[in-house]
This record gives structure tokens, sequence and C-alpha cells, in this order.
């Protein structure tokens, strides 16, 4: 290489640090005429408008609110009241986390380029991950309702099956950045895929894995909910039937929204600790030299 | 200039740094040694107060550094540049953009987030590389260097921040022998050339000798030693290492000569026996 004056440098580097910021720049104008355009085209389409609407918006929570806070008595019986299904409701989330985590965690094996047993797969596969997430919850759920009847089990497969997809792609993202020493190591041995996999692999990515595998068990829950609309059952039924506007049941409305706030706040705490378990081993200072 | 009284880390029962005392006054190149958990470390980054110490006062021209709260404990951490041993550079981000980061300091955050650094600013740190022989690497992603090279970017984003102090962790213990060389004798440069005070932990007596004035041996973060490279005889190395008398010198040694004048030697009393 040839030798460059500091000057040449100097001259160079600058050139190119112009270049970056006018591109920076255009792309700034591009975006902000990008979001100023697109919010006057939807505002246009809007049935309602978004300004007239604007200070309607607080309309329903204060409403459920000033209900809820005039029957205060009445919260910790209705708290009782909705807690059967809220366990219902739970229970799906739990089953189909746990079903598709499982399912997720070995299609994840099988679609990540570099650990897959049969390589000619992992395109296939992906798609029919990409299909499993592409297809609403929903949907799939409407349509066993319809063969198998109303309750907890269509949602459950419902769920379920979208979990794999998700899970599925997360989990192989996490499986890219495993380090392939270990499974190295043990393919030396002579160990099998399978045993490659659950000695080699897992071990270091199941911190990942509970985080992802906790974060869709509160997806679930809040997905399980909404199912419980079109006739899966659990809180989500009760809801719909409180939450009609003009039935003088916002007071219930609130008490199962709390319900459903506090499963989701300790669902958030015990992973965060069961993560941190899992990450740093139990609590033991550490002392840093 | 410098004084340090008393100063002890605590981590639950463990002393890191346990009453330390040192006093500075002028600037000079201090090389602190011990076994690796002495608390050189700690008492690195409990001066640069990336760490904050248990009790005890750190006195820089008349000024506790250890009370400084906020914009100002910021503004003492710019005084007072650090080196890692892992270099902790953004790899992302090209050469000149790494050593910029020592002005952050005096720009606002919104300026640095756009990249909007002054162009006499852009000069200076090419001019810094310059000095460190890796100009021609400037535009090049930090972590398209090797690792000698990404250590003296190190030391180009602490000579930006125009320091008076610059804190070296064990800067050339990733590196290997001869880019150990090049990177400490820039340290011993800047010390000579620009008047800056420099102390650097390192791991191998020959290179406290070789390029400190002062050396401060610490064990179980005590500091038991504390004079010039001449007062290290082997017997107080010894006691900083914790060694028995089948301790040599050479042994801690990462110098190619001493290497090859250790292994003549094995090679001799191999050929004796």
């Amino acid at each position: 290489m040839a030798e460059l004056s500091t000057s040449a440098i100097q001259t160079d580097y600058m050139a190119q640090v112009r270049q970056k910021r006018i591109m920076n720049t255009i792309l700034l104008v591009v975006f902000i005429a990008l979001m100023l355009g697109g919010f006057a085209t939807a505002n246009d389409r809007n049935a309602g408008g978004f300004w007239n609407g604007l200070p309607m918006l607080l309309d329903f929570p204060a409403d459920v609110i000033g209900e809820a806070y005039s029957r205060a008595e009445l919260l910790h019986g209705y708290f009782l009241k909705y807690l059967p299904s809220l366990i219902e409701t739970i229970n799906i989330a739990a089953a189909s986390t746990l079903l598709g985590g499982l399912l997720g965690l070995v299609m994840s094996l099988l679609v990540t380029r570099g650990l897959a047993p049969v390589p000619w797969m992992i395109g296939p596969l992906r798609r029919v991950l990409d299909v499993l997430r592409a297809v609403p919850e929903i949907v799939i759920a409407l349509v066993l309702i319809f063969l198998l009847g109303g309750g907890p089990v269509p949602a459950m497969i419902a769920i379920a099956l979208h979990t794999v997809g998700a899970l599925g792609k997360l989990f192989s993202e996490v499986n890219e950045n495993a380090s392939l020493m270990p499974v190295e190591g043990l393919e030396s041995v002579g160990a099998g895929w399978t045993q490659r996999m659950w000695l080699g692999v897992i071990p270091q990515v199941a911190p990942n894995y509970l985080s992802y595998g906790l974060l869709r068990f509160e997806i679930n829950i809040r997905a399980s909910a909404i199912l419980g609309f079109v006739g899966a059952g659990g809180i989500g039924y009760d809801l719909r039937n409180t939450m009609s506007w003009g039935q003088g049941k916002f007071d219930e409305a609130a008490a199962i929204f709390l319900l459903l706030f506090f499963t989701i706040v300790v669902v958030d705490q015990t992973s965060s600790y069961l993560r941190n378990r899992l990450t740093h081993g139990s609590a033991k200072g550490e002392i840093h030299a | 200039m410098l004084e340090i009284e008393n100063l002890t880390k605590a981590f639950g029962q463990n002393k890191a740094v346990d009453a330390a005392n040192i006093v500075v006054d002028k600037p000079v190149m201090i090389g602190i040694i011990g076994r690796s958990g002495a608390g050189k470390s700690t008492l690195l980054r409990t001066l640069n107060r990336l760490t904050d110490a248990t009790s005890g006062a750190i006195m820089f021209e008349g000024q506790d550094v250890t009370q400084l709260r906020g914009a100002a404990k910021r503004n003492w951490q710019s005084q007072c540049a650090m080196i890692f041993q892992q270099f902790n550079l953004v790899p992302r981000m090209d050469v000149v953009s790494n050593v910029l980061h020592g002005t952050l300091n005096r720009r606002s955050t919104f300026t640095t987030m756009f990249n909007l650094y002054p162009t006499e600013d852009i000069h200076r740190a090419i001019e810094i590389l310059d000095r460190l022989g890796i100009a021609e690497h400037a535009p090049k992603r930090a972590e398209a260097l090797s690792g000698g090279q990404q250590q003296r970017v190190a030391i180009a984003r602490a000579l930006m921040q125009d320091p008076k102090i610059i804190l070296a962790d064990e800067p050339i213990a990733s590196l290997d022998p001869l880019n150990a060389q090049v990177v400490m004798q820039s340290l011993r440069d800047i010390h000579e050339q620009d008047g800056r005070m420099v102390i650097a932990n390192l791991h191998t007596l020959d290179t406290a000798r070789r390029y400190c004035d002062r050396v401060i041996g610490m064990h179980a973060g005590r500091i038991v030693f504390d004079g010039t490279p001449d007062q290290l005889t082997t017997g107080a190395a010894r006691d900083i290492y914790g060694a028995d008398e089948t301790f040599s010198e050479a042994a801690t040694s990462t110098q190619i000569e001493t290497l090859n004048e250790e292994v003549a030697k094995l090679a001799n009393i191999a050929e004796s026996v």
C-alpha cells in the first residue's frame, strides 16, 4: 500500500464524512415527508377522522374507572368471581406455551444452518414455520371450534400452533449464535445428532430459550383471553360480556383488567428471577479483581 | 498532585483494595505489579470512578474525586483516561469515530448521535493516529484491525481526551511480545513528550522495570512495595507474588530477549545432566 501523507488522509476522510452527512440529511427529510404524507392519507380514509375522535379517546377508560371507583367495595368480590375463568385462561396459555415451545425447540434445531441434520430440509421447514406464524390464531381457533365445539382445547391447539412458528424462529436465531466448538468436541468423540444437540447446544442457549419462552407465555395469556371472545372459554368470555356498552357492568370489566394486569406482573417478575438464576447460578457475590 | 489516602474497596467480606496509600507529586510513569486478583484493576477502576470506593479519599489537585457526582464526575473521568486489556472500542464503528469518542464529555448528546464532530477535532484525531503510526487505517472499522493496532486506537482515544492522567489496565496482556513493545513504547513516549502521568497495571516485572520510573507492588489488596525499579530486588518481587525461592523474574517475562535467555539457561542445565 502506498504511503499517504497525513493531510491526504485527512482530506479523504473529511470527504467521506461529508458524503455520509449529506446521505443522512436526505434520509431524514424523506422519513419526515413519508410520515406526514402517510398520516394525511390514513386520516382521509378514516371514517371518523383522527382529530375529531381524539377528544373522545378517553371516554371508555373514564367510564370504566368511574364505575369501578363508585362501586369499589364490590371489587374483591369480583376478583373471586372471575378467578376460576382466569385460571382457565392461564391454563390454556401454559399448556400451549409448553407444547408449542417443545415442538418449536425441535423445529429450531432442524432449521438452523450448521446444526440441521438434513440441510436441504431447512428451506421447506422454515416455510412451514412461516405459515404457522402467518395464519392468525383466531382463524385457527374459529375453524377448530366449528369442528370440535367450543371450549379450551381448540384455543389451546390454536395458540400452540402459533407458538411453534414464533418460538421456532426465535430459538433458531439463538442457536445460530451458539458456539460450534462444543458441538465439534462431542462429534469428535462419536456422539449422535441428538446427543450433540442435547449436550452441546441446549446448555449454551437454555437461558435465552427460557426468556423467549416466558415472554411467549405472557403473549399467550393475552391471546387466550382474546380467544374467549369467540367462544373458547376463559376470562375473555366474561370480559366480552361485561365490556359491552350500556350494561352497567364496567366495574366487573375493571376487575378483570386488574386480574390480567396482576397476572402479567407476576409472570414478568417470576421470569426475570428464573432467568437470573439460570444465567448467573444461585445468588453468590462475584468478585472483580 | 495525586494523593490516595486509605483507599479501601470491599466486595462483601473480601477487600479487593485494602487501605492503599499512594502519593505522587509530579507526573511520572508508574507500574503496578502483582498477581491476578491482587486488586490492581480495582485500584485503577476506583481512580477512574468506574467503581466506587468503599472508604478513603483520592485527592487530585486539592479535590477529592471520590465525592464527585453527575457532570463533575464525568468531567473527572474525561481528565483521567483509561486503557483496557481488551481495548473496549466500539467494534462496528470506524477508527476515527472511536478516537473522537474521546471528546464525548465536551460535546452535546444530540451532535454526537448524528456524528457531527467539528472538522478540527477530526483533523486532530487523524494527527494522533499518525503519531501512533496507524493513520492509514483511519477509515476502517475498528474490528478489522489487529490487537496491537486496536490498542493503539484505544491510546489515541485516551489522547483525544487530553487527559492529565492515563490509566492503563493490563494494556499488553492480550498482545504478542512485539506489539506489546510498541504499545509500551507509545505510552512511555506520551509520558516523556507530553508530560502526562501514566499509571499502568502490568503483570510482568521486566516491563515495569524497563518502562516505569516507579514501581508499586500489590499483594492481596495491600501495597507491599513502593519504590524505584532498582530497589525492586528478587526478594521484594517474591513478596509481591507470594512465591518461594524457585521464583525467577524471567518466569513472568513476555520479553523475547529474556525468554531466549531463559531458554538458553534451561538448555545449559539440560546439557549438564
